[in-house]
């Protein structure tokens, strides 16, 4: 029997390394898939959208807030998207003004002053919380904060920017939290213990040294908390109300209107629009300037992070 | 009496440092428990609304019409086979990316490029994957709205997690190991298949296992792509209990499943919303522990 | 070129980038004797030896200059650079036990030069366990991790593994670096008699190891050689200035 697995292992070995120089194509060719992956969901949104583009009128589009692809008879389709551009830019403010600093503050926590098993609890929570999908909290959202909301702030309704950016700054924070205490935790404990050694308190150290020395690290957090915001779908869509509109004046109220964002323009009305028709190729319009968006977030985040890093290697 | 005749005791400005000190101590975890504890109560408010109908039978049943009763079998094995059949088509593609970015890319342009590839991958968002995927898939490739179609949109768009985890296991192979087989004439493949791969496994499977969970819960990049709110199956014999689907017709999952009877059908029972709602992030829960107990029995095993 | 040189080096130089690592070296080394190469941090012993065996080559910005030869043939141009590889064994200076068994650690590189045979593995690995007086210690435990020996034994288990495809040019880089006197001592009668069936090449930073076993001696300073010849020569006789201050431990 003995012999028998050894042979196994013996013809196994020896046939993967004559198939070396093949296995080393597929390898080559696996890296490079990346690039045409990203490459080619450039190429097929704007193929969708391509016929339209010419003839979209930007300026109606960026500053419009009439997004009627609808409309009622006799009217020609309009396509203002400034409501849903808002609706978007408003809860990635609103839910970034919690994420950041609740984000934040648990990161220090968990870096600086927890120990031990809370430590590792404390990281494993978080873990946890970042695998909730967006599903279930566009759910919560719909179904748990509604109610709560129109019950505490004796409002209408409960779906509305506060409750969408509540649902998307607990998608944010997870990953807020684990960058900025991967930040906290790259910088090194001389810092520290100088600072500590000169008669700063614990609270000072992080002030003064901490957030200083990985403030990069930081801000690669919270660009990354943005970017997130920015591409969340379904806990803003089951959120958020689904109207769009701009206020007028700039009131806590605001908080309670509802909103549409841009994303949950796309998954709400693409079931209904007719495929190849002109608003089909504006919702993939929309696609291409949120795809733009959060790539260039990405990218440029990774690059902050990427400083850090040389700085610390 | 000042600080000097009394040396160890804390001056007024030191104590109110301290006391500073300890506050800010306490608003920070205050702002991890505000974190934890609302979260915590509302994952157990979710169960405890969902018990009226959760039993075995909810699991294995079908939906009734229009999803008011009965269960969720056919979309639980909706997301299994998602999961399968995504998992089948990313898992060597992102191990392969992974191998050859941190053991063969020489250190160039490209090799940054693809690595900024994999970043802008990892920062797409959902529903433009699930626009890719209508584009790419169902369109152009003529797969249709089906679960093919769907599972190739999620492969997509977990390629990151795969290549990333990958890529961090393999680094944490010291590279004394590498140095010292290729001193004794062994190729770099050789190298790679007999100690670096072996040595990874483990956090490739977290990868693996992440991917796992991002597959079963996401729900925009199969909105169009293939998921359905009611498919015409019946699954009286055993082996349509098992394998409900084929791959090239549309299917029920329990995401989709979810969003459908929470918005989408008036007068819905609410344990049912709720039921679906706690089995779905029962089963992510479930996915995402193994995961981590995975990981810390790994780590007591180093063999270095 | 006489019968009796093994490995030649003819105006090599290298350079990282703009760093020069070596300059200009010409040296012989003869068969079946102990050429020991001694110099301070830094002045290119570890480069040298890896365009021996060209691991040079994983190094991206290195440029080589000049020809490196074994028996007169010019390594650049062999083909199978993992066939040079294997004629070679080479000891650095941080021991490293690969995460395999005892056994599995020698047996590897004969494995995956195609060697699968168990009968010839048992009794290679016996063999170069025993050339690196490490048998005695590990022969009940042969299949416990190669990672969880001491120090020093993962050092010779190194030297075993770099003895276990037979090779023809022993290369040691600085091997004592890490490991305790007693095992030095123990590694240091081995080579000598191993020069009997190999030609050894030993860069060191002890002096008197040099002397001790050394046959030839080349003093490498800064990226190039001050002085080379017969050992017992270079120290009784320096004829650079620099040499003997080395020699005599003032330096370095």
């Amino acid at each position: 029997m003995r012999a028998v697995f050894h042979g196994i292992r013996v013809f196994g070995s020896r046939a993967l390394d004559r198939a070396e120089p093949l296995i080393r194509i597929i390898i080559y060719f696996s890296g490079w898939s990346s690039i045409l992956f990203v490459a080619a969901i450039f190429f097929f949104i704007i193929k969708e959208a391509w016929p339209i583009l010419p003839q979209v009128n930007w300026g109606e589009f960026f500053f419009e807030n009439r997004w009627l692809p609808n409309p009622a008879e006799g009217n020609a389709p309009v396509y203002g998207a400034a409501g849903i551009l808002y609706g978007t830019f408003a809860v990635t403010a609103v839910s970034m003004c919690i994420a950041m600093p609740l984000g934040l503050a648990a990161a220090v926590y968990i870096s600086e002053f927890a120990t031990g098993k809370v430590k590792e609890t404390l990281k494993i929570l978080v873990e946890l919380l970042a695998a909730i999908p967006s599903i279930i909290w566009g759910f919560i959202g719909l179904v748990i904060v509604s109610p709560l909301i129109q019950n505490i702030f004796n409002v209408e309704i409960g779906v509305n920017l506060l409750n969408a950016s509540l649902m998307v700054s607990m998608m944010a924070i997870p990953l807020i939290v684990s960058i900025s205490e991967d930040s906290l935790r790259a910088v090194p404990d001389s810092y520290r213990e100088a600072a500590l050694a000169l008669g700063a308190s614990r609270w000072e150290v992080i002030y003064k040294v901490l957030f200083p020395a990985a403030k990069n690290g930081l801000l690669a957090a919270s660009m990354l908390g943005v970017g997130r915001a920015v591409g969340e779908t379904m806990a803003v869509w089951m959120a958020s109300g689904g109207t769009e509109s701009i206020p007028d004046e700039f009131s806590p109220m605001i908080l309670f209107e509802r909103i549409k964002a841009m994303t949950a323009t796309i998954a709400s009305e693409m079931p209904d629009a007719a495929h190849g028709g002109e608003h089909y190729m504006m919702l993939f319009v929309v696609g291409i300037v949120l795809l733009l968006i959060s790539v260039i977030i990405n990218v440029v985040s990774d690059l902050v992070i990427k400083g850090i890093k040389k700085r610390n290697a | 009496m000042s600080a000097a005749d009394q040396p160890f005791t804390a001056s007024s400005h030191e104590r109110r440092k301290l006391l500073r000190e300890k506050i800010v101590r306490r608003l920070m975890l205050a702002s991890a428990l505000a974190l934890i504890i609302p979260v915590v109560t509302v994952i157990v408010y979710l169960f405890v609304k969902a018990a009226p109908v959760l039993s075995w039978d909810y699991i294995f049943q079908n939906p009734g019409p229009l999803g008011k009763t009965g269960g969720i079998w056919l979309p639980l094995m909706g997301t299994f086979y998602l999961v399968l059949v995504s998992l089948a088509l990313v898992a060597p593609v992102g191990i392969l990316a992974g191998i050859y970015i941190n053991e063969y890319a020489p250190n160039n342009w490209l090799t940054r490029a693809i690595g900024m590839a994999v970043t802008s991958l990892a920062g797409v968002p959902s529903i433009v994957h699930a626009l890719f995927g209508v584009g790419a898939f169902v369109l152009t490739l003529g797969l249709g709205k089906s679960l093919m179609a769907a599972a190739c949109t999620i492969a997509v768009m977990t390629i990151p997690v795969i290549v990333t985890a990958t890529r961090e296991a393999l680094a944490a192979v010291p590279m004394a190991f590498r140095e010292a087989c290729w001193n004794m004439g062994a190729t770099k493949w050789q190298t790679i298949r007999t100690i670096v791969l072996p040595n990874s496994i483990s956090g490739i499977l977290t990868g693996v296992i992440l991917e796992v969970s991002r597959a079963a819960g996401e729900t925009a990049p199969i909105l169009f792509t293939g998921a359905v709110a009611s498919v015409a199956i019946s699954t009286e014999t055993f082996d349509r209990k098992i394998v409900p689907y084929d791959l090239n017709e549309p299917f029920m999952a329990m995401s989709y499943h979810l969003h459908v009877v929470a918005e989408k059908i008036s007068g819905m029972p609410e344990a049912m919303k709720f039921g679906t709602a706690a089995v779905l992030i029962a089963l992510i829960l479930i996915i995402n522990s193994i995961s981590i107990t995975l990981r810390v029995w790994l780590r007591s095993r180093k063999k270095w | 070129m006489s019968e009796n040189v093994h490995i030649e080096f003819n105006n090599v130089s290298v350079r990282y980038g703009n760093d020069i690592a070596l300059d200009d070296l010409d040296f012989q080394v003869k068969r079946n004797t102990i050429y020991g190469v001694v110099g301070p941090a830094n002045s290119g012993k570890t480069t040298m030896l890896k365009c021996i065996n060209r691991t040079i080559d994983f190094i991206n910005s290195a440029k080589v200059e000049g020809r490196v030869t074994i028996d007169g043939e010019d390594v650049s141009k062999l083909r199978n650079v993992f066939a040079l590889r294997r004629r070679i064994g080479m000891v650095f200076p941080l021991p490293v036990g690969l995460p395999l068994s005892i056994y599995d650690n020698v047996a590897y590189g004969p494995r995956m030069a195609g060697i699968h045979d168990k009968d010839r593995l048992d009794e290679l690995v016996e063999r170069c366990l025993k050339q690196s007086v490490l048998w005695d210690e590990v022969k009940d435990r042969l299949k416990s991790l190669g990672t969880k020996l001491s120090g020093g034994q993962q050092q010779r288990l190194t030297l075993a593994r770099a003895l276990s495809l037979e090779p023809e040019i022993l290369c040691l880089d600085e091997f004592s670096i890490a490991i305790d006197p007693v095992t030095t001592m123990k590694i240091e009668d081995v080579l000598s008699t191993l020069k009997g069936e190999m030609t050894i090449i030993l860069v060191t930073n002890l002096i008197q190891q040099a002397q001790r076993i050394s046959d030839d001696l080349m003093f490498l300073n800064d990226s190039e050689i001050v002085e080379q010849g017969p050992t017992a020569e270079l120290f009784a006789n320096p004829q650079k200035e620099l040499t003997a201050r080395y020699l005599s431990g003032e330096m370095g």
